[in-house]
Order: C-alpha cells, then sequence, then structure tokens
C-alpha cells in the first residue's frame, strides 16, 4: 500500500464491492472452487467478536429494555403526536444530512486522493478533528459563526453534521479511489470524455461501492445525534436519542424510553437492511485497482484551479470553527494574560485528564482493532453469516449512549462480571462504538489477499495458525494501524456513553471539558476550549505519525503484477 | 472484579495491565482514593495522609460537577476511612435515576447530589437508601431536615436558582434593571432572557417551579406565554444558555439576562490564578429564587453502614460545611458554620424564595413540564 | 516411490470438472499435463496439494494415504502461475519461508537460500524487495522458494505462462535444467505443446486420464 493512505482511512464497504479480490479478473476457475470450499472454515473466528457484542452490548441492551419494556407503552407512544414528530423529525434530519455529507464530501474526496498539492497530508489529517470535539465544544464554535437567523435551528443542525461527517467520506472514499487505476480516466480522456464527464460517468459510478460503505456510518451518526441537536437545534427539535435520554435520565419514564429505544433499533436495522441490500447491488464488478497512489497533475488552468478552491475551502471549512475555538482558549478574561487559561489547564487539568484519555483511548483500541481483526477475518471468510455480524456491529453505533451505559451498569454488577465503579467500563464501551471503524478499515484490505498467497504459505509446510501469523498479519498490518486510528478518534472524543457509567478517578479529556463548562466563568470557557485544541493537536498528531508508519502494504500489493503499469502520460505514480 | 469468565479476561487483561499503572501514579491503592484529582482545587495526589492498610475506603457517588473539598482529608486523617469521589452521572437526575435503576447493588456507598425536586422519587424509591439520623441533625436547618421525616437523606447544602443579569450591560445601556418576574415580561426587556428547559436542565426546572410558586399550578402557563411573546429564549442545558446565550458567558452571546444560581455572580471571583477580577459583573435578584437543598444519603447494599455513617455525619460536619462554599459554591446547611465575605457580599441568598414541596414536584412534574413545553417550545 | 492420484473427481456448481481421474507419477519423473483452459488441470494439482478437496478418489504416495492431510503435512511443493510471493518479504525472506516453517535454524536457512540463489541465477537478490523484481525473476523466485523445503513433489501451474515470447523460451530451457539438476519429481501444467515435449519425460493430456475414455 502506498504511504498515502491516510490512517483514519480505508473505510471502504463492508460488503464492498470493487475491492480488489474482485479485481482479480483472472481468476482461474481452480481458484474459485478452491475458495469456495474455504467459507466454513472461519466461522468458528466469528465466535469471539459475535460474544463480545453479546456480552457488553446486547445483554446490557435486553436488560436494560427488559426494564422497561411494556407493551401499553407502544400504544401511547405511537399515539402521541409529539412523538411521531420526534421520530420523522429524527429519520428526515438523518437522511438529508447524510445525502448533505455525501454530495459535499465527494468531490473533495477525489481531490485529495487524486491531486498532490502543499499540505494534501495535512488537510487529510485535520478532517479527523471534528471526530474528537466534544459536541458542546462544536456546539460553542459553531454559535458564535453562525448568522443569528441561524441560531436554535435545523439549517444550524446540518451543517454540523456534514461538518463533523465529511471526513467520513474524505477519507474513506478517498482512500478507495486513491487505490483505483487513473488508466481509467485517461482511457475515458481519450474517448473524448471531458474531466467532468469522466468524473460522473467513470469514477463516480465505480466508487458508488466505497461511498455506500461510508454512507451507513454517516447515518448511524446523524440519526443518533444528540449534543449538535440539543445545542444547534435548540429544544424545539429533539431527536429519539434526546428524548430517549430525558426519559431515561430526566423523568425517569423507562417503558416510554424502551418503547423509544426498540422504536429506534427497529428504525436502525431496517436502515441496515436496505443499506446491505444496496451494497450487493452496488457491487460493479472488478476494478482496475493499483498498488499505489496515482497522483494527476491538473491539465488545464480550470482543473488546477477547482483542485486550488477545493483545497482552500476545506480548510477554511474545518479551521474556521477549530480556529475560533483556539481564539476562545486565550479570552480568559485576566487582563494582559491570554494564556491564563492555559497555564490554568497545564496546572491542573490536563495531565490528569490527558493519562485518563491516553488510559482508555488504549485500551478501546486494543479492544476494538482485536475485535474488528477477527470479526473482518469472519466477516470476509462467511459472506452470509458475515453480513449478519457486520450489521450487528454497526447496531452500537445507532443505539443510545444512555441506553447502552445504564445498560452496561445494571448488568455488571454481581460476580462473575462486577465492573461497578470499574474504569474498564470506558475503554469497553468505547471499544464498542471504534469497533465497526476496524471492520471497516480492514474488511477490504483483508477481502482483497488473494487466498492463493496463503495457499503457497500452506504447501510450504505452514500451519493454519501460521498462515494467520506470517501472511495475513503482515499484510494486514497497515490496515489494522488505519482501524486502530479511528478507533483512537472515537474514544478519544467519546462523551455520550461515557458520562452515563460511573468512574472514579478517570475523567476524560472530553469529561473535563464538560465539568469545567459546569461553572459560570470566562476563564472555565478559555480553559474548556484550551483543553479541546489539546485534544485536535493530540488527534492530528497521531494521525500524521500513523500516516507515516513505513512500507505499509495492502491489498494492493498483492496483486501487484496483475494492475498494469499505467504510466501514462499526465499520470505520475508516487514512489 | 475478582472472579471473571474467561470471555471477559480476554478483553479485560490487557485494560486491566493499563489500570495497574494508575495507582502508581497517585501513591498506594489505598490514598488514590483521597487523591482523586478534585477538579479546581490543587491535587492531593501523594501529599494525602496515608491510611492505615486494611482500611475501608468508600466510595462517594455524586454527579460529575461536585468537587471533593480538601477537607475531606480531615476525616480520613480522624477516622482512618478513605473516600473515593465516584462520578455517576452528568447531572443529578441521571445521578439519582441511575442509582434507583442499580438500587441494592450500588456503584458506591454514599451518594450525594439528590436535590428537593428529584427527593420524592429517591426516598420513595425502595432499598435505594439506609435510613439514618445524622448525629448533627439539630445542628442543621430544619425547615430542610422536615423534608425527610424518615431520615432517609441527610440535608447537605442549600442554593438558590435565580435570575442573573449582566450588569454592566445595563449600566453601559442606562436601563433599570428587572428585579421581578413582573419585570421579565415588560417590552422593555423584551428579547433578553435565555432560560433552560425544564425537561432537560435541573436549573430550568427549578426557575419553571418557582414560577409556579409565585403564579400558581394554574396561573404559571399564562406568565410563560407572556415570557414568550416578551421574545424568552430556551436552550437546553444551564452551560448552553450560559456560555452561548449570556452576554457574560464570554463566547459572544448577546443575551442580559439569564437563569443561574444565586452563587453564579463572585465565582469568577475565586477561581483561577492572580489577578483575578474584584468586582463581579453580574448580580442575581433575589425575588426570583427557587431554593434547592441538596442531600446525602446511604445506598442500599453498601457493605460499609457504619463507616457510611460517619462520612455523613461529617459530611454534615462544620469542617465539611465551611469547604463547601468555595470548593461547591453552594451554601452549607448549619447555621454556625462561617461563609466566606465574597459570598455575603455578592451571592447572597433570597430571603423569600419560592418552594413547592417534594411530594406536589413528585406528583406534578411532568405535568407542569407538558405545559411548559406545549406553551413555550411549540 | 509413486505420486498415485486415483479416481479424483471434482464437482463445481453441478459441473463435473474432474470426472474419475488417475494420475501416477514415477520417482523423478517429470510429466507434462497438456489441455486446454477449463479442462481441469489445475484443478487437479490443487487436489494433489490438498488446497481443494475432491468428491471421491484418493492421493496416495506410495502406501501412504494423504487424502486427509492437510496441505502444510503433504510435502508437495506448488508453483503458482501468479507466483504469489509474499509482499511483506524480500527475495530472501520468501526463499526462506518454508524452512522457517520447518524451524530449520536460522544459519542452516541462509545456507540454503544461498544455494536456491545460485540454482537459479539470482546470486545477491537475496534483500530485493520483490516489488523490484523483473516477471522472469519473480517465476525463478517462486521456483526456488518451492524447492527449498525439498517437497517429495513439485507441481507447478503454467508457470510460465503470461511471458512473452524470448523470455519464455528463455526459461522454459532453464526450468528444464533446474528441474533435472535438483531431480525432483514433478508434474508441469501447461497448454503450451513446445513447451510440454521440451520439459518433461511424459506428457499426457487431460484426456489420458480419464478411466473410462482412454486416450483420443
Amino acid at each position: 500500500m502506498d504511504e498515502d493512505r491516510s490512517a483514519v482511512g480505508s473505510v471502504v464497504g463492508a460488503v464492498s464491492p470493487a475491492t480488489a479480490s474482485e479485481a482479480k479478473a483472472a481468476d482461474t476457475e481452480a481458484a474459485a472452487i478452491t475458495r469456495s470450499q474455504r467459507h466454513a472454515s472461519a466461522l468458528w473466528i466469528a465466535v469471539v467478536p459475535t460474544i463480545f457484542l453479546a456480552v457488553f452490548f446486547g445483554w446490557p441492551l435486553v436488560t436494560m429494555l427488559r426494564r422497561g419494556l411494556a407493551w401499553s407503552a407502544f400504544s401511547s407512544v405511537l399515539g402521541d403526536s409529539g412523538i411521531r414528530s420526534v421520530m420523522w423529525f429524527t429519520a428526515w434530519q438523518a437522511v438529508v444530512s447524510t445525502f448533505a455529507t455525501v454530495v459535499l464530501g465527494v468531490w473533495p474526496a477525489y481531490v485529495l486522493a487524486r491531486y498532490r498539492f502543499t499540505g494534501r497530508r495535512a488537510l487529510s489529517a485535520l478532517l479527523a478533528v471534528p471526530f474528537v470535539l466534544p459536541t458542546v465544544v462544536v456546539g460553542l464554535a459553531f454559535l458564535a459563526l453562525l448568522p443569528d437567523s441561524w441560531r436554535r435551528s435545523v439549517p444550524a443542525i446540518l451543517v454540523a453534521h456534514v461538518w463533523m461527517n465529511v471526513a467520513v467520506i474524505v477519507r474513506t472514499v478517498g482512500s478507495f479511489v486513491s487505490q483505483l487505476d487513473p488508466g481509467l480516466e485517461d482511457a475515458a480522456a481519450t474517448l473524448g470524455a471531458s474531466r467532468w464527464k469522466t468524473l460522473r460517468h467513470v469514477v463516480l459510478p465505480l466508487t458508488k461501492g466505497a461511498i455506500l460503505g461510508s454512507v451507513a456510518i454517516v447515518f448511524l451518526f446523524c440519526f443518533t445525534s444528540f449534543g449538535i441537536v440539543r445545542i444547534l437545534g435548540g429544544p424545539a427539535h429533539p431527536t429519539l436519542e434526546v428524548e430517549i435520554w430525558r426519559r431515561t435520565t430526566q423523568s425517569l419514564d423507562l417503558s416510554t424510553a424502551a418503547a423509544l429505544s426498540v422504536i429506534q433499533l427497529v428504525l436502525i436495522v431496517g436502515a441496515l437492511s436496505i443499506w446491505t441490500w444496496r451494497q450487493r447491488r452496488a457491487a460493479s464488478g472488478p476494478v482496475a485497482m493499483r498498488t499505489r497512489t496515482a497522483f494527476r497533475t491538473a491539465s488545464s488552468r480550470t482543473e488546477s484551479l477547482a483542485v486550488a478552491v477545493t483545497a482552500v475551502v476545506a480548510a477554511a471549512f474545518v479551521l474556521v470553527p477549530v480556529g475560533r475555538l483556539v481564539a476562545q482558549s486565550m479570552q480568559s478574561s485576566r487582563p494582559g494574560n491570554p494564556l491564563a487559561a492555559w497555564q490554568a489547564i497545564v496546572h491542573s487539568d490536563l495531565g490528569a485528564s490527558l493519562w485518563a484519555s491516553a488510559r482508555v483511548a488504549a485500551g478501546a483500541v486494543l479492544v476494538a482493532t482485536a475485535m474488528g481483526a477477527l470479526a473482518s477475518i469472519a466477516i470476509a471468510g462467511n459472506p452470509r453469516a458475515g453480513a449478519l455480524l457486520d450489521a450487528g456491529l454497526m447496531l452500537p453505533l445507532g443505539t443510545s449512549a444512555v441506553t447502552i451505559g445504564f445498560g452496561l451498569l445494571i448488568t455488571f454488577d454481581h460476580p462473575p462480571i462486577d465492573l461497578r465503579g470499574s474504569w474498564v467500563m470506558l475503554p469497553l464501551g468505547h471499544a464498542l462504538v471504534a469497533t465497526p471503524f476496524v471492520v471497516r478499515a480492514v474488511l477490504p484490505t483483508l477481502r482483497g489477499i488473494d487466498p492463493d498467497l496463503r495457499h503457497a504459505a500452506s504447501t510450504l509446510g505452514a500451519r493454519p495458525w501460521q498462515v494467520w501469523r506470517n501472511v495475513d498479519l503482515p499484510v494486514l498490518r497497515r490496515a489494522l494501524i488505519v482501524g486502530a486510528g479511528f478507533a483512537a478518534a472515537i474514544s478519544l472524543g467519546e462523551f455520550g456513553a461515557s458520562s452515563f457509567l460511573a468512574r472514579s478517578g478517570t475523567e476524560t479529556v472530553p469529561l473535563a471539558i464538560a465539568r469545567l463548562l459546569g461553572r459560570p466563568s470566562k476563564l472555565n470557557l478559555a480553559e474548556a476550549s484550551a483543553l479541546a485544541t489539546v485534544l485536535m493537536v493530540v488527534i492530528v498528531a497521531i494521525l500524521l505519525i500513523l500516516d507515516r508508519q513505513p512500507g505499509g502494504i495492502g491489498q494492493s500489493d498483492v496483486h501487484r503484477r496483475r494492475a498494469r503499469p499505467a504510466r501514462v502520460a499526465r499520470t505520475e505514480v508516487s514512489r | 472484579m475478582k472472579r471473571r469468565t474467561p470471555l471477559v479476561l480476554a478483553a479485560t487483561v490487557v485494560l486491566a495491565a493499563c489500570g495497574s499503572s494508575t495507582s502508581r501514579s497517585t501513591g498506594s491503592a489505598t490514598t488514590t482514593a483521597v487523591a482523586v484529582t478534585t477538579p479546581g482545587s490543587t491535587l492531593a495526589g501523594s501529599s494525602a495522609p496515608s491510611v492505615a492498610a486494611g482500611s475501608v475506603t468508600l466510595k462517594l457517588l455524586s454527579y460529575d460537577a461536585y468537587v471533593l473539598p480538601d477537607s475531606v482529608k480531615q476525616f480520613t486523617a480522624a477516622t482512618g476511612i478513605g473516600v473515593e469521589f465516584v462520578k455517576a452521572g452528568a447531572d443529578a437526575g441521571t445521578l439519582v435515576n441511575s442509582a434507583i435503576l442499580t438500587a441494592g447493588k450500588p456503584q458506591g456507598d454514599v451518594l450525594f447530589g439528590i436535590d428537593n425536586t428529584l427527593l420524592s422519587r429517591g426516598v420513595t424509591s425502595k432499598g435505594l437508601f439506609i435510613p439514618y439520623r445524622s448525629k448533627e441533625s439539630a445542628n442543621l436547618d430544619q425547615t430542610a431536615t422536615a423534608l425527610v421525616p424518615g431520615h432517609e437523606v441527610t440535608p447537605i447544602d442549600t442554593s438558590d436558582v435565580c435570575v442573573n443579569i449582566d450588569t454592566s450591560y445595563f449600566t453601559a445601556k442606562g436601563l433599570t434593571p428587572p428585579a421581578t418576574f413582573d419585570d421579565l415580561v415588560k417590552p422593555e426587556y423584551k428579547g433578553m432572557l435565555v432560560v433552560e428547559n425544564p425537561g432537560t436542565s435541573s436549573t430550568g426546572l427549578a426557575f419553571m417551579l418557582a414560577t409556579v410558586a409565585k403564579y400558581g399550578p394554574d396561573g404559571f402557563a399564562a406568565y410563560w406565554k407572556q415570557l414568550r411573546g416578551n421574545g424568552v429564549v430556551a436552550v437546553d442545558s444551564w452551560d448552553d444558555a450560559y456560555f452561548n446565550e449570556f452576554s457574560q458567558g464570554g463566547s459572544g452571546g448577546k443575551l442580559p439576562i439569564v437563569v443561574s444560581y444565586a452563587t453564579s455572580p463572585p465565582y469568577p471571583l475565586v477561581t483561577g490564578d492572580e489577578p483575578r477580577p474584584t468586582v463581579p459583573t453580574t448580580a442575581n435578584l433575589p425575588d426570583t429564587c427557587f431554593r434547592q437543598i441538596e442531600f446525602a444519603g446511604i445506598l442500599d447494599g453498601s457493605k460499609h453502614v457504619a463507616e457510611d455513617q460517619q462520612l455523613v455525619d461529617f459530611l454534615a460536619g462544620r469542617p465539611y460545611q465551611e469547604s463547601l462554599p468555595l470548593s461547591n459554591f453552594v451554601y452549607p446547611i448549619r447555621a454556625d458554620a462561617t461563609v466566606p465575605d465574597v459570598f455575603t457580599k455578592y451571592a447572597t441568598l433570597s430571603p423569600k424564595p419560592w418552594s413547592v414541596s417534594p411530594g406536589d414536584i413528585a406528583k406534578n412534574r411532568d405535568a407542569w413540564i407538558e405545559t411548559w413545553t406545549k406553551t413555550v417550545l411549540r | 516411490m509413486t505420486l498415485r492420484a486415483i479416481g479424483i473427481t471434482v464437482r463445481f456448481d453441478q459441473r463435473l470438472i474432474l470426472d474419475d481421474v488417475d494420475l501416477s507419477v514415477d520417482d523423478g519423473e517429470i510429466v507434462a499435463l497438456l489441455g486446454p483452459s477449463g479442462s481441469g488441470k489445475s484443478t487437479l494439482l490443487r487436489v494433489i496439494a490438498g488446497l481443494l478437496r475432491s468428491e471421491s478418489g484418493t492421493i496416495r504416495w506410495d502406501e501412504q494415504d494423504l487424502t486427509a492431510l492437510p496441505p502444510h503435512r503433504r510435502q508437495i511443493g506448488l508453483v503458482f502461475q501468479d507466483e504469489q510471493l509474499f509482499p511483506h518479504l524480500d527475495v530472501a525472506g520468501n526463499i526462506g519461508f518454508g524452512l522457517r516453517m520447518a524451524r530449520v535454524p536460522r544459519r542452516r536457512i541462509a545456507e540454503r537460500t544461498d544455494e536456491l540463489l545460485h540454482l537459479v541465477q539470482l546470486e545477491g537478490f537475496g534483500h530485493r524487495s520483490i516489488h523490484e523484481l523483473s516477471g522472469g525473476e519473480a517465476k525463478r523466485v517462486a521456483l526456488a522458494r518451492a524447492l527449498a523445503p525439498s517437497p517429495r513433489v513439485l507441481l507447478l501451474d503454467e508457470p510460465l505462462t503470461g511471458l512473452d515470447r524470448e523470455l519464455h523460451d528463455q526459461l522454459v530451457v532453464e526450468l528444464a535444467a533446474i528441474l533435472r539438476s535438483v531431480g525432483t519429481t514433478a508434474v508441469h501444467v501447461t497448454h503450451d505443446v513446445d513447451e510440454a515435449k521440451s520439459m518433461a519425460d511424459t506428457v499426457l493430456t487431460m484426456g489420458d486420464l480419464r478411466r473410462d475414455r482412454p486416450s483420443a
């Protein structure tokens, strides 16, 4: 794989079509027969992630729902016009947000993947920043920037959703595009297609699968939006997530909360099934994939201008709210000392909460990476059962944080698993959310490994575990790092589930930010902004370091010699 | 934590491995308890008095914003009992509801932070608290102790939710600031007030209850209708109201009137490094206050009831009570506790606070919130 | 010592790929197996290597029944048409792979690797990345890798397909010489008659292997 694969990248679809395995056009029949016999073999590996999901998600969820579930609640919930409008609003804002994110994200994704320009990598890492920012901080930045008429309005929600999720599209779709053979585009050009037509009729259709893969994640994020909706939309526009939280933590109306949770789950499962089905249909067959990123140089002035404008707009889009926060960290109302807040956090909160965040993130990354890797192996080996596991692992993303959080509390309160007050709850909760990202990152690469590569090892005397250790693992190393980067970003920024768990001594940075914003002082606001700035710097640093990991190896290398050397004019191949 | 199934082992071994190094950073395992970084105050890590091996460490559950005052060290020094602060919810509602859900198998030993708006829910919830009549009971505010005749919980502190104003704004405009509920619906204050949603914010709930107390259960909706007509802005949480909308929040908010706490004005004067501001830029309006009382109780299922009782007595005792104002920005519940000057000067409690009995709150809260929502949001 | 495949039948998607096929290869014999695409040559190799289970039939090495053995315990080498070199290992790492799996001491692996690099005329290539190899060099590394653990039988699945004519012809000569110098038993699958003739002691077509339909 190329050095330009970003760490938070490669989240190509779960049932992603057009990955390298299909690029293997000249698949021999013998190889196909061999593959058809391999399916059952990986099924047992699914046991571990399935148990993880069942124990730490399914069980708490069921325990929590059983506390409140009453059939009568459904009729009263569905009969309540207020709740019906909440359901309607939740669904449509998620669809519109997702749609807007995709529409606005695809072009920058293409530009970042295809054109080389100064600051490209930095921009790529920067785009992950919204992932680690607690929503309360995002709300602060946006409210200060948006026009007055947009305060507490639906458009404000949509803008923030796009801001937070465009990175998912840019990084996932971008990593796919970067491996798409630019020869295809050159071919279209020789056939008389303009750049625009090439994008419209060649690149976009080929990328459809990758786009769909990330759409599910964006949709789930927007569907279960909590902080953004509360702050930017104001109290008049709650989502189901907000209502479930309110019924559970404020009014202790568990039966309504349970009914709403079930409804939310049903809607999510419905959406995921459509998604799985669409993904299958989007499978477009073999695509010529390249081993390394192939950059274009703009061929016309219009093209260069378009690239430059895109880069600048994307950078500004991310940086303006970020800049606002940094500026905020210097406004502490301490005359003559703009760094008062920074001194304050260095003296008190910074070290401890960074350490807590690092610890939790390390735990979450380990668990999520292990579970994601095992799940990916199982999913890749068993198309049908695998799709089920894949969708199942997505469910925590679509389940309300309070349900998961309280569920964990009331489930693991006695031996053999008594986690009361234990900080271990945090990484476990985070890992539930991060695992599907790891799957997204690992699966395409895993699917891209030619089974014959493993066969070659076994004919050389490698036992099955040796094949895994000596072939799969090294080849997956890069993708695992990518997944780990995602998991780190998720964990560092997670606030929802964390805030519902009983925690002693563990105050992660997002929790420290929330606590600082619990007291009426400009200094506290500046300190919170400073902590948020630190969080952003940390994630950008992590991603830049991960991006620099030497000699990544990935699916494409495996097929290197098959890919034709598309060293066509106007296409230069990076190292 | 001692016995686990092998399945969980896989996931937790790694975590446990990471965890072990934490206690090292804060001294021995027993002192970790007192050494929990207390937000806002200095961290007391290794300087905490060491506790005899084998002694008990109690887990004190509270909401995230609670600050464990340094005075707790005196308790540990005197009794040998450690105290560990366990954060158990972003707000009091979450704290109490999660305690009710985990009743019988609590996350800790003593819960602090249930207030009079949640009191009935907690006290009537079966098997949540073990009643205990504190030795300090006689020294506590009797209107507060009267709220819990069964001694399920013990009152610890009090404060008011009041309308706060940006004094500099009114000075600059040469405008007389509002003083009463009735003032807030006057046209000269149109579009100046931000309040919190009582459905999602305990501050908002307290303020709504104040209007219920003032205008009656049947009249408060009409008052809110007027407020709405006068351009009241409602947001979901206190921090949202204060930092995003209030003109003294520091983030460019434009509204000079906010629902906050009686103790909010002096907060910036006592926090952070020198030089600090010396005069508040905000003030509370004593005619608009709802009295909040916070209680502590021993959780049923605690294994250390005798020690829990000692802790509750300590929380109600003078050293802790006197450390409350500058750590948690609340007033002591003991009349004999001294309060810092900055409080008496800038954070005076209302002489005539509004109140609604916990029983009435429990009975009507959902209906009142529903009325409020219909009147203000729809 | 003889490798025997007896009565091998493979069905895929209801279609008979191999129908009751027999193959016998004597010790040191090089058999070339000819047949058009889709005639099941590669499938037969995979059954012999243990990568694919047949519906019926047995694989024997003398008296030993290999049918139930997994590929890593058969000691049968396979050279893939597309080499399948490990992308994360250099040339020496690829060649030494089988010996490492067998836990051969490191020094011995280095010696053996050098031997094989010499045999395939790639001295000094040990630390090259496999991405830097030309088509012909990659083929030689694949051959050396398969020979390194000294398999009982070497299977070659169209190893010279996809090369340009000149290189192809040159490698045919080299490959034949290498196989003879090593003295290995080999089954070489190809669709190129000339290649088959110049490599093998015995040339068979897939049709020859059908029990019920003796050679046409």
